[in-house]
């Protein structure tokens, strides 16, 4: 049935932002802090454990797809609503800022993708 | 009128469905038809969507009675879900591989984006370290920018202008990532990461790489949630302090 997936999904969704706020209370910021990358995580790792059972079956997942393909649309909704006006009206300070460091941000994004975690030989020494 | 005004007002959200399936039908087909496929249907649906948020006002089309809906499905909680939906697609063991750039690429990300934000307010005329403080963390994220601002007690018309700066970071990203992504070798799950932690804002990472590659979308989603976060821890403690030291 599609709403197990939907279920599951939601639930991963609301533990994930549950654990987001913890660790902003923590820091003592309000809002959530990594809540999507925790729920995110505990998806994956409900997915890889429930493959094993024959009733998690491809409909149940289809439930979880149906969501994840309507990234896109969400996307275009929220750009339809966002202050472009202020974007543009901002003055020269809020414009070069925010354009130098978008694009200097693109430029660093090839150095440090060579950075890789290699995988070491544990043998006991450090 | 009247009648067809409140039928579309109670039912906003299902509205806003149908306005989005039309965008991105328009989309599709000027995709195919006048771009010959060079430009994704997607980022000229979040382009165009851009361009129509011009005809409102602080919250784009949605400050139009009728097009209210869109500011529901366009919200954090839709967004959140559904990119937490892609994560079905993701492994974890690419995430795992980039653990350790993606780690860095939040610290040099937030801490770059900080500096360069400051050092434009500066050239621009701003001296006071609150000031100062407050642009640089708008640089970051809009979000960091009011969090900070606050924080350390600055005035509301600069923090308008760190909000601004964040915005305009948002906008560019959302624009241009699929147009450099090959040049900034934006095409693995691994560089996906690095991306994410190194620009932060959510909704332009993501958007922009849902106009570059969907695959993409969750592995930089991923580090970029963690962004805001380090933002608003960095920026009002240690980066105002040193910024305080620097400049007395």
């Amino acid at each position: 049935m599609k709403i197990y997936g939907v279920a599951l999904l939601v639930f991963c969704f609301l533990i994930g932002k549950y654990l987001g706020g913890l660790l902003a209370e923590l820091i003592g910021i309000s809002g959530d802090v990594g809540g999507v990358g925790f729920a995110m995580l505990l998806l994956m790792f409900a997915n890889g454990f429930l493959k094993r059972f024959s009733w998690y079956e491809v409909q149940t997942k289809a439930g979880v797809l149906f969501w994840s393909s309507m990234y896109i649309p969400v996307i275009v909704a929220m750009a339809a609503t966002r202050n472009v006006h202020a974007a543009i009206s901002g003055g020269w300070t809020a414009l070069i800022a925010g354009v130098a460091v978008t694009l200097v941000g693109f430029m660093l994004v090839p150095l440090l993708s060579k950075i890789r975690t290699t995988k070491q030989e544990s043998d006991g020494t450090i | 009128m009247e009648l067809f005004k409140e039928l579309i007002s109670k039912n906003g959200l299902l509205f806003a469905f149908l306005l989005v399936g039309l965008i991105l039908g328009a989309s599709q087909l000027l995709s195919k038809h006048l771009f010959k496929g060079r430009i994704p249907a997607a980022a000229i649906a979040i382009i165009g969507a851009l361009i129509l948020a011009l005809f409102g006002a602080d919250k784009g089309l949605a400050n139009i009675e009728i097009f209210a809906g869109l500011a529901v499905l366009g919200g954090s909680m839709f967004r959140d879900f559904t990119v937490v939906a892609t994560a079905m697609g993701a492994e974890i063991e690419k995430i795992k591989q980039a653990g350790l750039a993606g780690i860095l690429s939040l610290f040099i990300g937030v801490s770059f984006s900080f500096v360069i934000g400051v050092i434009i307010a500066y050239a621009m005329g701003y001296t006071d370290v609150k000031d100062l403080t407050a642009i640089g963390a708008g640089a970051c994220t809009y979000i960091v920018g009011p969090i900070t601002g606050t924080a350390i007690g600055a005035s509301s018309d600069v923090i308008a202008l760190g909000i601004t700066a964040g915005v305009v970071k948002t906008i560019v990203t959302t624009i241009l990532t699929p147009l450099v992504a090959k040049q900034i070798k934006l095409t693995t799950p691994h560089a996906a990461m690095v991306f994410g932690g190194l620009i932060g804002t959510t909704s332009g990472v993501t958007a922009g790489l849902a106009a570059t590659d969907k695959e993409l979308v969750p592995y930089g989603a991923f580090t970029a949630t963690f962004y805001t976060g380090l933002g608003c821890l960095l920026c009002p403690s240690i980066f105002y302090y040193l910024l305080m030291q620097l400049l007395g």
